[in-house]
């Protein structure tokens, strides 16, 4: 196992995973496998396996260590950790089984698929209210007919069911309560944080041979290569709000709740994953296609090259919308003509997410497509692939050994470009009604949802303030690192 | 000049025949006319005949490719894919699905759309290209990084945002122009200002950050140093060679899209209730009207490779090198 002490990442990774498994076959549930779960393993197994063999590569290293020792990049590395683990999290599903009846031997599983995340978010999911409540609100945002402790009955707005429960008198007593758990996570995170920090630089100092207040001085004036000044302050804040959430949202609906009573929170939450496996998944599923065509169009020349160019055209010239409106509708007309082959509306809701990330993968894969015929074009008159075919190299070679290496940073490049544009792709898509399934959580059907409580009198804004947020920092994220990305690797860029 | 084009228009046949099979693969042969009918008058408890006369009204009723019973060519012409899928190529559209006229749909709504997507294009232009401009005049300064980061931020908001935004800031607490909703003729104005607002500042992040670096690339060419060699001050390098030798890669990513235009914005105008095309495509898709979304794909690849062919006719213009042969 000495491979393992090597590679401490893919250590804690195998560790995690028989966690999991172990848990899923010794407690009463059955576990279940959508498609996009088992394709985001799949993609997490790649990236894995990719940068372990990045990491024992210098010449391959270097351009990842110039993307780390920028302080915008390692800030935003740290935020789209967090955004990715909420994802795996919630990428993890089994149903429950239910309580056995008498005589029964066999278990029945509840048809409510679960993911690990739900489980840890328990009360946020399970709160529910009757209808809209403002964030931190302990009563209902509309008026209703409210029974008073003295048997009249007047028009009001009632108590809500969980939100500031606790409370006896909310008017006089909520804001000290709020203020006072405020503080009370303030002061947990700072601790757990100083806690967590100082394990991580302890280890950091063990590894760089210095001693640990030597490093921590280094650090704090940003003299460390990797600026982990900024990477900690930004797991500070990540730190804090975590402990925020857990003080308030338990007690309180954070962000406030939606028409049905759900809280908002959650709801921004779940919808993480659903943009992740947008943004990934496509990616993913178009990326064989895209490489392997246009390397084989640039290399082969002749009619090969013609019939891959007739068909990026072909794809191309159809409005992107269109074609994905288009295929959505079949995928629909198919699901409601086959509901037999789905047990549950999370398998039905996670075949349509699927198809859209094929989908949306065949309208996008074009543009990487022409970008590496070109590519090839130029490389394959370079001197060494000359000599290579002068060699009698056969072309599966050439190709595998000589040319995709060679195209590797335009493919990272336009993935790591691609991935933004897709989670926005997403809410606009959700918004003509050919994005993901309704009842899926995810930021389009938050917005869309939020047209028209933006038109109420008084206005609701806090399902729209939350989807906002929750998205544009995940997109900044993305755009500040793909940002990053680009320069490292692409040598035409510099400055 | 003429044989080119007339060369090139002949390309786009084979493109267009490859459109249309695709089309009417994805509505006709992974989802039957049955399914249709069945989806148009609710899955349940529909009769076989309720289908069938669904069907006839349509023109649905006859075979897909090859029609056994008609004789002699009328065996190819009276199916499907003569009917609804060939007939597109000289722009027979048919009727929608309620039994209007989708031809006279289009004529009706593309003015609307082109009222607002033209202003759009043109003020989004000149204002992309002016600040990108500024940036790169003041590049690897404070401005330049401030610029660059505000532009990464404007673009990583989802369009959507900038128009809910601006609907409840501009016509919900300002009260300045109306919500949504359309005249015809020179009232339609206070109904547009808006939506081009929104259009233009939300396409100022990404479009400034794609212009910023067309100008780069060209600043560190060889013959900006040679101009500034010999003396000519920066501002006149910048604003005459950088931008005219620019114009090459911004024609090529422009161009293409003038065409497109027409087909109007479909968020934008579904928002602000302009009766365009893109909100007449939003419609169709949600009633599900086939017949609507397969006219508007085959007018968009028509439009897109239109685009084509102007990008290449303009680069003779900007460029005097490219001769067209």
């Amino acid at each position: 196992m000495s491979w393992l002490r090597r590679h401490p990442a893919l250590s804690v990774f195998i560790m995690m995973l028989a966690v999991v498994v172990a848990g899923m076959w010794l407690l009463p549930v059955k576990p279940v496998l959508l498609w996009t779960d088992a394709l985001v393993y799949l993609l997490i197994i790649t990236l894995v396996s990719f940068f372990t063999y990045v990491r024992s590569r210098e010449h391959l290293l270097s351009p990842w260590r110039q993307v780390v020792r920028r302080p915008l990049a390692a800030m935003a590395m740290v935020v789209l950790a967090a955004y990715v683990s909420v994802g795996l999290l919630d990428s993890i599903h089994f149903r429950k089984a239910l309580p056995l009846q008498d005589g029964a031997t066999q278990v029945d599983y509840s048809v409510e698929v679960l993911s690990l995340l739900d489980v840890l978010a328990g009360p946020l999911r399970k709160q529910l209210e009757k209808t809209y409540s403002a964030p931190l609100a302990a009563h209902l945002f509309t008026k209703e007919l409210v029974e008073q402790a003295d048997g009249s009955i007047i028009r009001g707005y009632p108590r809500l069911e969980y939100g500031g429960r606790h409370l006896r008198d909310p008017a006089a007593q909520r804001t000290a309560d709020i203020l006072q758990r405020a503080a009370l996570a303030l002061g947990q995170g700072l601790l757990l944080w100083l806690v967590l920090s100082s394990l991580w630089l302890a280890w950091l100092a063990r590894r760089h041979h210095c001693s640990f207040p030597d490093f921590t001085r280094q650090m704090i004036v940003g003299q460390t290569q990797i600026p982990w000044r900024v990477i900690l302050a930004t797991l500070g804040v990540l730190v804090l709000l975590l402990m925020i959430i857990l003080q308030l949202g338990v007690a309180y609906h954070l962000l406030g709740t939606d028409k049905v009573g759900n809280d908002v929170l959650y709801l921004s939450i779940k919808s993480i994953r659903t943009g992740l496996v947008i943004g990934t998944l496509t990616t993913l599923i178009m990326l064989p296609f895209a490489v392997l065509l246009g390397i084989m169009a640039g290399h082969f020349r002749g009619w090969v090259d013609d019939v891959i160019q007739y068909i990026y055209t072909t794809l191309n010239s159809i409005p992107g919308v269109l074609l994905i409106a288009a295929a959505i509708l079949s995928v629909d007309l198919f699901i409601s003509n086959n509901q037999a082959l789905f047990e549950t509306v999370v398998e039905r809701a996670d075949i349509r997410l699927l198809f859209l990330c094929i989908i949306l993968g065949i309208t996008s894969w074009t543009g990487l497509c022409r970008l590496l015929r070109g590519e090839t074009l130029k490389l394959r008159e370079l001197d060494y692939i000359q000599a290579a075919t002068a060699f009698g190299v056969s072309n599966a070679k050439i190709i595998s050994r000589h040319i995709l290496p060679n195209v590797m940073h335009i493919v990272l490049i336009s993935v790591v470009l691609d991935f933004s544009g897709l989670v926005l792709a997403e809410a606009v898509l959700s918004y003509v009604g050919v994005g993901v399934d309704p009842s899926m959580a995810s930021w389009g059907n938050m917005i869309n949802s939020a047209r028209l409580e933006m038109a109420r009198e008084p206005v609701v804004w806090w399902s729209l303030v939350a989807a906002f947020w929750f998205m544009f920092i995940l997109v900044l994220a993305a755009n500040v690192f793909s940002d990053a990305v680009r320069d490292a690797f692409d040598p035409r860029v510099s400055g | 000049m003429l044989a080119y084009i007339v060369r090139r228009s002949l390309y786009a046949i084979p493109i267009l025949i490859g459109v249309n099979l695709l089309t009417f693969w994805l509505f006709f042969v992974v989802n039957s006319p049955d399914d249709m009918a069945r989806m148009q008058l609710g899955q349940k408890r529909v009769t076989p005949e309720a289908i069938e006369k669904w069907k006839a009204e349509r023109g649905y009723d006859k075979p897909l490719l090859f029609n056994s019973e008609a004789p002699g060519l009328a065996s190819l012409t009276h199916t499907i894919f003569f009917e609804k899928s060939v007939r597109l190529f000289v722009f027979d559209f048919g009727s929608a699905d309620d039994g209007r006229d989708i031809a006279h749909d289009i004529q009706q709504r593309m003015f609307p759309s082109l009222a607002l997507a033209i202003p759009v294009f043109l003020v989004g232009l000149l204002l992309n290209i002016s600040i990108a401009l500024i940036i790169a005049f003041f590049r690897a300064t404070y401005i330049d990084h401030m610029g660059v980061i505000l532009s990464v931020m404007l673009m990583s908001i989802s369009a959507l945002f900038y128009i809910i935004g601006g609907q409840f800031l501009v016509s919900k607490l300002l009260h300045l122009v109306p919500i949504s909703g359309y005249e015809g003729g020179w009232s339609a104005i206070k109904f547009l200002i808006l939506p081009v607002l929104v259009g233009v500042v939300g396409g100022i992040g990404a479009g400034t950050r794609w212009y910023r670096t067309i100008f780069l690339e060209e600043i560190n060419k060889d013959y900006v140093r040679t101009a500034r060699a010999k003396g000519l001050a920066e501002r006149v390098v910048l604003f005459k060679h950088v931008l005219k030798n620019a114009m090459i890669p911004i024609l090529t990513g422009v161009v293409v899209t003038i065409p497109l235009l027409f087909m109007g914005s479909l968020i934008t105008e579904s928002f602000f209730g302009i009766p365009g095309l893109g909100s007449y495509t939003i419609d169709a898709i949600r009633a599900q009207d086939f017949a609507i979304v397969r006219s508007m794909v085959f007018l968009g690849s028509v439009l897109y490779i239109l685009g084509l062919l102007l990008t290449d006719l303009s680069y003779t213009l900007v460029d005097p090198r490219v001769r067209l042969s």
